[in-house]
């Protein structure tokens, strides 16, 4: 069963660290992704731009509408996912639990619908 | 036939454990649990009761789920071929659905007679451990746990749990289904968490598992104040928990329940009237199960961190340990109390605080601790606090508020017999007010839940 984790944290939080401490996080990052790809749970996986560089559409009685970046108010963003297979809940909260950004943000982990 | 009912209450949810787990599907399971009694009426009282009856309901439960799956499954086999309309998409859509769940079914082997002996061997085993474990998962909202397990686990029904949360049926019927619908979709598996998870996710089963026994130890409402089976039952399901993880707060609660439990035949009198602590019949107790609580106490206590259900275990052992009331060493339960409140600050264990207090240094101090409470407001609505509070009162020969107390409490009191013990109390302050002569009646700790 597929299972996609929303990694959430406090975006600046990235431009207060030093260097070595992004580099840092960089690498742990390419280790998660690859002991997920070495463990068979790695589907795909995407860093996202800041929210700044985002825009939100709607589409009102026909018309189209575009507003910049979504829910500046909270706390934490969207700033990454990974798409993992899992055979249970259980499974997915074990893989989910190891990423980085679990320590320091939260993590959403959504079942897709089966097709 | 009252062979089967016998059966039936001993042995359906157990049964119904062991379907969830080999069907997959909470729905599923409550269908094949069904059949599977339908096929014992009409086949025991001729074939008779078999030898392992639990191991027949399974099976024949789980025949006839698959068959009734795997017929569903050519239906929809033979509708797809047929020119159905395409614009049914909700049948279509209904059949995909249906094979999905027949296709994980089937796909499971046939069951062979060493699989049969399996279901029964050792308490990591035990299916209702294991749904337990489900229905106690932390992906599921607090409130949905509880009336999972109530409801899967212990069969209770969806109006009892509804009484005994106060919160109406429609609710606890909303909560069950969504906490359903999130276990299959989100697929929160049927096993006992991994030992790396054990000991987060017992917290939760802990406090469900005293809750059914609470449930069954002093039922919210109805004729009979215990319902022996619920009890009996959260004392079996935790017995398990303790063999999987003696952590001391395990063996705290399953001393608590055992040290409820041995008082059992003592707090109703003959009639179903109930008796209270200090006046109960104490060669009525249960030994063996005092003795073994208070050795799980002693356990419990020697190990690190204590927490509130040892620390319970502990004040229902130093009443267990009195040979009557008068001997009861009120110095130590209040120790105990404070102790807890420092760890668990609920206006309810700091009501039995008072209660105790009141014991060792008299009523004035305790219905000035009790009058506090009240005035916050929390407890207003809690028949044990006014009938305390009453209690109290009459020792202090205040009985016109004392009487205006009890009523209070009886207005909130859901259990007949516990509104007939409220209404003689009543009577005998009317009687008494009617009498010149006062004397001081005997002390008695009274109305604490916990300790009746």
């Amino acid at each position: 069963m597929k299972y996609l984790c929303l990694l959430f944290s406090e975006e600046a939080a990235w431009g207060r660290m030093s260097k070595a401490e992004q580099d840092a996080g960089v690498q742990q990052y390419a280790a998660y992704s690859a002991d997920l790809k070495a463990s068979g749970h790695y589907v795909t996986g995407q860093r996202l731009q800041p929210v700044s560089s985002a825009t939100v559409v709607r589409m009102r009685d026909g018309k189209m509408s575009t507003t910049d970046g979504p829910y500046a108010e909270t706390k934490e963003q969207l700033g990454g996912y990974y798409l993992i297979e899992a055979k249970d809940l259980n499974e997915a909260l074990q893989v989910a639990s190891r990423c980085p950004g679990a320590h320091h943000g939260s993590i959403e982990v959504r079942p897709l619908f089966e097709m | 036939m009252t062979g089967l009912e016998d059966v039936y209450r001993r042995e359906s949810r157990r049964v119904f454990a062991t379907l969830v787990r080999l069907l997959g599907d909470f729905d599923l399971a409550e269908e094949a649990l069904h059949d599977a009694f339908v096929a014992a009426m009409e086949q025991w009282p001729t074939d008779g009761v078999p030898a392992n009856p639990r191991a027949w309901l399974v099976s024949t439960g789980r025949f006839r789920a698959i068959d009734a799956l795997r017929k569903r499954a050519r239906f929809d086999r033979a509708l797809a071929s047929a020119h159905v309309p395409i614009a049914d998409h909700a049948i279509a859509d209904h059949a995909i659905a249906d094979r999905s769940i027949a296709d994980r079914s089937i796909a499971d082997p046939e069951m062979t007679d060493s699989e049969m002996t399996r279901w029964q061997v050792g308490p990591l085993a035990d299916d209702r451990l294991r749904l337990i474990f489900t229905c106690c998962h932390p992906a599921l909202p607090p409130d949905a746990r509880v009336a999972l397990t109530l409801r899967e686990v212990c069969g209770l029904t969806t109006e009892e749990i509804a009484r005994a949360f106060f919160v109406p049926a429609p609710t606890i019927a909303q909560r069950i289904v969504r906490a359903k619908s999130k276990i299959r979709d989100a697929r929160i598996p049927y096993q006992v968490p991994a030992r790396e998870d054990l000991a987060e996710r017992l917290d939760t089963v802990l406090h469900v598992i005293y809750l059914v026994f609470n449930e069954g130890y002093s039922a919210t409402s109805g004729t009979e104040v215990t319902r022996g089976t619920l009890s009996t039952e959260a004392i079996r399901l935790m017995r398990l928990v303790v063999e999987l993880l003696p952590e001391p707060e395990c063996l705290g609660l399953l001393a608590l329940m055992l040290l409820h439990e041995s008082r059992r035949d003592a707090r109703t009198s003959a009639d179903g009237e109930v008796v209270l602590l200090a006046d109960q019949d104490r060669h009525r107790w249960d030994r063996a199960a005092i003795d073994e609580g208070a050795a799980l106490v002693t356990r419990a206590l020697g190990g690190r961190p204590v927490g509130p259900f040892a620390l319970q275990a502990a004040i229902a052992a130093v009443h267990a340990g009195a040979p009557e009331s008068t001997a009861t060493d009120w110095d130590e339960i209040v120790g105990l109390y404070e102790w807890l409140v420092r760890l668990e600050p609920t206006p309810i264990v700091a009501l039995n605080r008072a209660v105790a207090i009141a014991m060792r240094d008299g009523p004035t101090a305790g219905l000035a601790l009790i009058d506090e409470i009240l005035a916050r407001g929390e407890l207003s609505e809690y028949q044990f606090a006014h009938s305390a509070r009453a209690d109290l009162l009459r020792r202090l020969g205040r009985r016109a508020e004392a009487e205006a107390a009890y009523r209070r409490a009886l207005t909130l009191a859901a259990q007949t017999p516990e509104q007939r013990f409220l209404r003689r109390r009543i009577e005998m302050l009317v009687t008494e007010a009617g009498r010149e002569d006062e004397r001081e009646r005997r002390q008695r700790p009274e109305n604490v839940r916990s300790h009746s």
